[in-house]
């Protein structure tokens, strides 16, 4: 259902939502940029929408919102666990449309992915609600349209800021809150982005081969790419984490089972048993990476795992670019056709 | 021709090889300029001068070969120069008012760099209204990160911009990014203790690089802009060296105090006989102690400064014998 709210009336939106939920969306952090005298949009709580920065993609995704950067699972003493509680007042999370698909794909990874379900992230998850932000016009290293992800229809409610006034488009009535009732209906129908500047065409399956694995492109990277991770801790899609064992008493007996995000570029994700790796030039985290992304996640789930959001292009200190990767490697499988 | 050697020199002019010829120095504080007055030094060069400019190691400019006796016009069309220093004062047709305390040069800062802590032009800017004009020959620089590209350690005050980096474990994933980085680049100060960073404050130098290399924003910059001071570095004719630290983690209105009374200080002790003695020299004969005690009267350092107990400067004397075959 459609609504619309005059500038005035927004914030008392706000403050009957904040009533029974967290409201998080992306802001300005000042002074918490990494360069000095600089802010860094993220995510975090809000009272006003005034607090909200939209005039600049976040740095990160909202994925930390309810997928902690770092989460302690349980503690344990000898043989007894007590697994961590987390709050329980209910989240509203705003998002852009391709991050609402990446939440889809973090869903797909994390309940749908086998026949467990991963029940820490489940918890949280089933506590968030997501108001998607009408987005038309994008960022210069956007390219959601090209991965289909511009358009999201899956979200429990969406807002249009307008000059003056705020378009709401209510799907679950929980988030109809007293200021909707009793108010006559607006026409809103959410439009999204139909072109980006940047366009990417990822390679048909069929076309990813052995012989792209072994590609020369991935050599470039080798000498570029720094494996920092920040394309993986900006990534919307990339769930990937490790667990570390914290053990505080001499006996080793007391501690906590933590989980933390890990990420394929840095050092140490793929060691394994005997001190092996099987990918240790950063070209070979590239491919791994660029495969999952645009190849495997959709052999497997019918669907890219990159949306298109751009914030590793955005992030990346060496300027290395996901979308012109992506463009090289069909660009290179066709030749290879031939 | 009869002119006032004294008079001339503080005024910005020098005395140059070739008689009956001058130089200006125009003072570029922060070693920052719009380029709105980029005409004005041309003619000045162009009209009065042979048509070039010298950029001199503290990011002035010397306009050469001016004759004495045009000082008087050049000293009205650099007016509106003087004027952009912002100094609390009437500036008139009559040039510079000293030139013993040096342009404060600065790196490019953070309105460029990366790794720059703070804006050192804004600093130098800062400092440059709170100590000139003064006769006394003070060099001063200010320098982004401790990598020093201003050479600070070669000033009387060096100005280091420094941050207090502030660690977030709930946004840390253990990369070691930071620890790996500090190790092999500065000072090991980040070490890992169960799977959270630990910064020995002792050791940490305050240059950020911690929060540059972290990719999750687990370590950002504190509130403070905070500053390290190296003083009493010096080059010339008898004993070189660096600068050594006396404030480390020092606020701007700390430093700033500190280098205010270092000219009473100076004034006190100066040996007039000569025609200018570097402070360094100054804080040799009358030992660190009484420079420190001097320089802090009247300052309440913020909480988080910390101050030499000692110092014990190094380099070498040109008059001691090195063996040379």
């Amino acid at each position: 259902m459609g609504f619309r709210l005059a500038e005035n009336e927004k914030d008392r939106y706000l403050s009957e939502l904040l009533q029974s939920y967290h409201v998080f969306a992306p802001v300005a952090k000042a002074g918490k940029g990494a360069f000095s005298d600089t802010d860094v949009v993220g995510y975090g709580e809000i009272e006003s929408f005034g607090d909200i920065v939209l005039d600049r993609k976040s740095h990160f995704s909202p994925k930390e919102v309810f997928y902690p950067v770092r989460e302690t699972l349980f503690q344990f003493l000898k043989d007894e666990v007590l697994e961590t509680t987390i709050d329980e007042k209910p989240l509203v999370v705003l998002v852009r449309p391709c991050d609402l698909n990446g939440v889809r794909r973090l869903d797909t990874i994390f309940l749908k992915n086998g026949q467990e379900v991963d029940t820490y992230y489940e918890r949280r998850r089933k506590k968030v609600k997501f108001l998607m932000v009408e987005c038309t016009e994008g960022f210069d290293t956007c390219f959601c349209v090209s991965m289909g992800s511009n358009v999201a229809t899956d979200y429990d409610g969406a807002l249009r800021f307008e000059e003056g006034s705020l378009l709401l488009d209510i799907k679950d009535p929980a988030l109809a809150t007293e200021i909707l009732r009793d108010r006559p209906e607006a026409d809103f129908q959410v439009e999204y982005i139909r072109e980006n500047k940047v366009k990417v065409d990822a390679p048909p399956l069929e076309a990813v081969t052995k012989d792209l694995f072994d590609h020369d492109l991935w050599t470039e990277y080798t000498s570029r790419c720094i494996a920092c991770g920040r394309c993986n801790t900006s990534c919307i899609t990339c769930s990937c984490f490790t667990m570390q064992d914290v053990q505080v008493n001499d006996e080793k007996n007391l501690g906590e089972r933590r989980r933390v995000w890990a990420s394929c570029h840095i050092d140490g994700y793929s060691d394994m048993a005997g001190g092996h790796n099987f990918r240790k030039k950063h070209g070979e985290k590239m491919r791994f990476k660029t495969m999952h992304k645009v190849n495997d996640y959709h052999r497997r789930f019918g669907e890219h795992m990159c949306v298109g959001c751009g914030r590793c292009d955005d992030v990346c200190p060496e300027y290395i670019s996901f979308s012109k990767c992506i463009n090289k490697l069909n660009q290179i499988a066709k030749e290879v056709a031939q | 021709m009869s002119i006032n050697r004294k008079t001339v020199t503080k005024n910005a002019y020098r005395i140059t090889k070739t008689r009956d010829k001058t130089c200006l120095r125009i003072r570029v504080p922060g070693g920052h300029l719009e380029t709105r007055f980029f005409p004005l030094i041309q003619s000045i060069a162009d009209d009065y001068g042979n048509g070039t400019v010298h950029l001199t190691t503290r990011q002035g400019f010397e306009v050469p070969d001016i004759d004495f006796d045009k000082m008087q016009d050049i000293n009205a069309k650099i007016r509106p120069l003087i004027e952009s220093l912002g100094l609390d004062m009437a500036i008139g047709e009559n040039g510079y008012p000293a030139a013993g305390t040096r342009n404060i040069s600065a790196c490019i800062g953070n309105r460029v760099c990366p790794f720059a802590n703070d804006d050192t032009t804004r600093v130098a800017d800062n400092l440059e209204k709170a100590v000139y004009p003064h006769d006394f020959h003070f060099k001063i620089a200010v320098t982004g990160c401790p990598n020093d590209c201003i050479k600070a350690h070669m000033q009387d005050f060096g100005i280091i911009c420094v941050t207090e980096p502030q660690y977030d474990p709930s946004r840390c994933i253990t990369c070691e990014a930071c620890s790996d980085n500090c190790r092999k680049k500065v000072t090991g100060a980040l070490s890992v203790r169960d799977f959270n960073i630990e910064r020995d404050h002792e050791k940490c130098i305050g240059c950020g690089e911690c929060i540059l290399k972290c990719p999750t924003g687990a370590w950002t910059r504190g509130d403070k802009k905070l500053y390290r001071m190296v003083i009493m570095g010096r080059t010339g004719k008898k004993n070189p060296r660096i600068a050594m630290p006396f404030l480390k983690w020092a606020d701007e209105e700390t430093i700033t105090q500190v280098i205010q009374n270092t000219y009473r200080f100076v004034d006190n002790y100066i040996d007039r006989s000569l025609a200018k003695e570097h402070i360094g020299y100054i804080v040799d004969r009358m030992g660190f102690q009484v420079f420190k005690k001097e320089v802090l009267e009247g300052v309440v350092p913020n909480k988080e400064a910390q101050i030499a107990e000692n110092i014990t400067w190094g380099g070498y004397w040109y008059n001691q014998n090195l063996e040379f075959k």
